[in-house]
């Protein structure tokens, strides 16, 4: 098999068009398991009733099953409850549900790792509740595990690809499609492959600067 | 001011208080002396209701801390009761406990601002004042990691302070701090005594303090009072056997 410059170039922008929906599926997903994931620490932390064993069974299941399962039922079955969704928005339904429940793992030991003191403190003071947790303890858990979340963004991005299942035009879809066109894998297959690197890696130095920087949990 | 009515309290199977009924007049300062383990921390943290009381009621100023009346029963207290009631009461603790992701100021407006409502402007004034008190206004835009264990439990009293408590409870404040810090500390709380009518809870194992600051020292061993009277009487002509033996253990060192 011959590599061609020509042919390779020539594909770049449109496996380029693909990477940004990659990184917006990425950028949105990750968004969303940001905040489903503090909302579901906090609502465990907090014991919150109902909403607590309700977080927990959903954390429990949605963690053993497969994020290609879950894109399915998102974007199959959601449909026959009238609830209908492009590709991309059911993917990054997907990837933010399946992540959320590992960022509110991370969200829990960051959480854990702010000394009782700190909420006695907060009780001397008679602070209402929202601020004991906006004020004093997530200012103080959050930074924290800030490494650990960017751990995840760069792993969803690389789970990204999946989404090619329910049509999500990212860049692996794209490389597919231009193999499909001219029967050359190895061109589109290998720019997408390196694309990836080029970003998981200099992200991945990053992270660990910033672990540095935080300490770890 | 402060009314223990047969207060129990159990950890699990460990009896930590048992029937405990003492009073603490308003303005008195009252030190807790005893073995560690006697149940004197827990005291303070049942004020503070950092712990629920399993048996008896606490009363604060005439009304119930740890339970509330619903229908003319007493039920134990909910969060928003408590908070109510605990507005009125301040904690100085061992670690400090400073809130480290904010500066002096922060820490001392938090309170201030958020739960008395005072306007900013108000809230600093007052913030100024106090570490005026505690000599540390010049660190006032510092994080409290940049202060040494002395200067930071100061700012803690001032935290405690700029809340405007009626009562003031001190957990072995000087516990943690390097032996040559111990002295600053303990001459503030001892200006703080003399200038303000705050009712003070102090556990404390400085004996020296605790006889020329407390109106009062009760001895505790084994989750009750054994003994209650005035530091002169108590630390020179103690009624108790155990206390003559915790004290001469203590005074030993």
């Amino acid at each position: 098999m011959i590599w061609d410059w020509g042919y390779a170039i020539e594909i770049l922008p449109a496996l380029l068009r693909g990477l940004l929906v990659t990184l917006l599926a990425t950028l949105l997903g990750s968004l969303l398991a940001f905040t489903l994931g503090l909302v579901f620490a906090v609502v465990r932390r907090n014991r919150v009733p109902v909403l607590d064993p309700l977080v927990r069974a959903f954390v429990e299941f949605w963690r053993s099953t497969p994020l290609l399962v879950q894109a399915f039922l998102i974007f199959y079955v959601l449909p026959g409850y009238g609830i209908t969704l492009s590709p991309l928005t059911a993917g990054v339904l997907a990837l933010g549900l399946h992540y959320a429940c590992y960022t509110s793992e991370v969200y829990r030991a960051g959480i854990d790792a702010v000394p009782r003191g700190q909420w006695e403190a907060a009780t001397a003071l008679s602070l209402p509740r929202s601020r004991v947790w906006l004020g004093v303890v997530l200012p103080q858990a959050v930074p924290r595990v800030l490494p650990a979340l960017g751990n995840y963004v760069i792993s969803m991005f690389k789970e990204v690809p999946l989404l090619l299942a329910i049509g999500v035009v990212e860049v692996v879809t794209v490389a597919q499609q231009l193999t499909a066109q001219s029967f050359s894998p190895v061109e589109p297959l290998t720019l997408a492959g390196l694309l990836f690197l080029l970003i998981s890696y200099p992200a991945s130095l990053a992270v660990r600067r910033l672990e540095r920087r935080v300490g770890v949990v | 001011m402060i009314v223990f009515d047969g207060v129990e309290k159990r950890f699990g199977d460990n009896v930590v208080l048992s029937e405990l009924d003492f009073t603490v007049r308003a303005g008195e300062h009252v030190t807790l002396i005893g073995p560690s383990g006697s149940g004197k921390t827990t005291i303070l943290r049942l004020l503070m209701t950092l712990e629920k009381v399993n048996k008896g009621t606490i009363k604060v100023a005439g009304r119930y801390l740890s339970h509330m009346e619903r229908r003319g029963k007493l039920v134990p207290a909910d969060e928003k009761y408590s908070r109510e009631v605990r507005k009125r009461i301040g904690m100085v603790f061992q670690q400090f406990n400073l809130f480290p992701n904010m500066t002096v100021r922060g820490n001392l407006i938090e309170g201030p601002t958020r739960v008395l409502g005072l306007s900013k402007d108000e809230a600093n004034a007052r913030a100024e004042d106090l570490l005026d008190l505690v000599g540390l206004r010049e660190r006032i835009d510092e994080h409290p990691s940049r202060l040494s264990g002395g200067q930071q439990q100061r700012v803690a009293i001032a935290r405690a302070l700029a809340m405007r408590p009626d009562v003031l409870l001190l957990d072995e404040v000087t516990s943690a701090l390097d032996p040559e810090l111990v002295a600053g500390v303990l001459k503030l709380l001892r200006d703080i005594g003399e200038s303000t009518d705050i009712t003070i809870l102090c556990v404390t194992h400085e004996m020296g303090f605790a006889r020329d600051f407390s109106h009062r020292v009760m001895m505790f061993d084994g989750g009750r009072v054994i003994e209650d009277a005035p530091p002169d009487k108590l630390f020179t002509d103690p009624d108790h056997e155990r206390t003559r033996s915790f004290l001469h253990a203590v005074l030993e060192r």
